[in-house]
């Protein structure tokens, strides 16, 4: 959890000093998440506005997860919602299945607070929420 | 779209898991289990166990009740050994066990009236054997938390959230696990009706009883009630791991010495032959808040007064366990140990009187200068 806080200043950092943050464009970077016991191993992520993320989520647990990035709408509508399984085709929309990993990008275009979330049933009332604040 | 809401309806509908190691369900109750049906359309009531032990024998009796209407209802239960035998247990023994130490009121018919007659009424998880009680297909499994999870995923039972911390909890102690689960089709052959409970006994070689508790939360919020009676027939008065207590939602209801019409009414009941001559009944309530259920009950039958922190899940290795009194010695209903608080006033009260005193003493000083 440390390491992965420490992680996302340092690659701010790193990106501020890049030449492409001299461009005013963030460099794209890779986050890895891992659900265990149904819950994520990491509680808040921050990035700059217009940054595109490679989200690697694993799942140590032997039940299937989802991992669904956006706002307060998205995630209301993903948790009353029936959708048993998401390709990936969608950005920030991806199924876990049990003991797997996928992948799934964003590009954050806005600054704002949103949300990481994981909707199968039970799945978020039992805590498997995040924040991600874009700035 | 249309899955998710498939999978909810059958989730509601109802997969249960339980749990037992040796104890036995009563009424409307699944013995000591932990029920995986996230939506809560099925939900505990009032579980009823006994674990019974004897020359190294754990009966481990408990009861899976049945919801009908078709649906499909597993449980997986955590065992603290391999049993070499799993059958029907007798019909009525719990409730038998209910009136023994909870009898019922006197009939209110006067002198002369007639008492209606009582009826005594990692590698992937390895199936170690499968059998058939009733419409109750059961599976013994040994594997770690993840492969015994994803056996249970793979044989479609919905697993709550909690599952995989629960599953690695008791992994860590014991590998092996009982999967339950109703054939909705022969039960309802077999005319089986909403609520109507299947009484299994496995037989486990163990040098002491052991009932799981924690699993009773499964699938519960934090603040879920959750319910149970668990009875112990042992040889001795046992000791027991953790001492009752309202901060663990466990209360000492009924310690004495088994009586023989209780003894030999139990062995009467079917495939209950194996109910020892002499022993000792102890009834523990569970009554609280599911957060306060994060253990099990370790009991030391054997007169050694040592019950094992690992078996009660609170400890990891190597501590010596603490030395609870014996149940014997504990008046009913008593908790055992003093209530926290309590022993922060008599501190607080003691210091307070230290401080009294000294400013007493300072004051008589000062003033004798």
């Amino acid at each position: 959890m440390i390491a992965r806080w420490l992680l996302v200043p340092v690659v701010g950092l790193a990106a501020a000093c890049s030449p492409a943050a001299a461009s005013g464009a963030p460099p794209p970077t890779t986050v890895v998440i891992t659900a265990h016991w149904s819950r994520w191993d990491v509680g808040r992520l921050a990035f700059r506005t217009g940054q595109r993320v490679t989200f690697v989520v694993r799942s140590t647990d032997p039940i299937d997860h989802e991992f669904i990035v956006g706002d307060r709408a998205t995630q209301n509508r993903h948790e009353a919602g029936t959708d048993a399984h998401h390709d990936g085709s969608a950005p920030g929309e991806v199924s876990v299945p049990a003991g797997g990993q996928v992948t799934t990008t964003v590009t954050f275009g806005h600054p704002g607070t949103l949300e990481f979330a994981c909707h199968v049933p039970g799945h978020y009332a039992y805590g498997m929420h995040g924040q991600i604040v874009v700035r | 779209m249309y899955v998710k809401r498939a999978m909810r309806t059958r989730v509601g509908t109802g997969l249960v898991l339980m749990t037992a190691s040796v104890v036995l369900g009563a009424a409307p109750a699944l013995a000591c289990g932990g029920l995986v049906a996230p939506n809560g359309s099925v939900h505990l009531l009032r579980t009823t166990t006994l674990a019974a032990w004897h020359n190294g024998i754990e009966h481990y009796v408990t009861s899976f009740q049945f919801a009908g209407g078709g649906a499909e209802f597993g449980s997986i239960v955590p065992l603290p050994g391999v049993p070499t035998k799993v059958e029907r247990a007798g019909g009525w023994t719990l409730q038998r066990l209910e009136r023994e130490t909870t009898p019922p009121p006197e009939d209110d018919f006067g002198a002369g009236g007639v008492r209606a007659a009582t009826t005594a009424a990692a590698s992937p998880a390895v199936e170690l054997f499968n059998t058939t009680v009733d419409a109750l297909d059961l599976t013994v499994l040994s594997g770690g938390g993840q492969a015994v999870g994803d056996w249970a995923r793979q044989h479609g039972f919905q697993l709550t959230p909690d599952t995989p911390e629960l599953l690695d909890y008791y992994a860590k102690r014991s590998p092996i696990f009982l999967a339950a689960r109703f054939n909705p089709a022969a039960a309802v052959a077999r005319g089986q009706q909403n609520g109507d409970g299947t009484p299994i006994d496995l037989t486990i070689p163990l040098p002491n009883p052991w009932v799981p508790l924690r699993i009773l939360g499964l699938g519960r919020g934090a603040l879920e009630p959750i319910s149970a009676d668990v009875y112990l027939l042992t040889d001795h008065s046992p000791t027991i791991l953790p001492t009752p207590s309202a901060d663990n939602a466990m209360s000492l209801f009924f310690s004495a010495r088994a009586s023989d019409s209780l003894l030999s009414d139990l062995r009467s009941d079917k495939n209950m032959g194996w109910v020892p001559s002499s022993g000792w009944l102890t009834e523990l309530k569970i009554d609280g808040p599911a957060y306060k259920l994060n253990h099990d009950l370790a009991i030391d039958a054997t007169g050694g007064d040592r019950p094992s922190l690992i078996a009660a899940g609170l400890g990891t290795g190597q501590q010596a366990g603490p030395r609870p009194a014996p149940l014997s010695s504990q008046v009913p209903n008593f908790d055992g140990d003093e209530h926290p608080l309590v022993t922060g006033w008599r501190v607080a009260f003691a210091v307070f009187a230290l401080l009294i005193i000294g400013c007493f003493v300072s004051i008589r000083r000062a003033q004798a200068r």
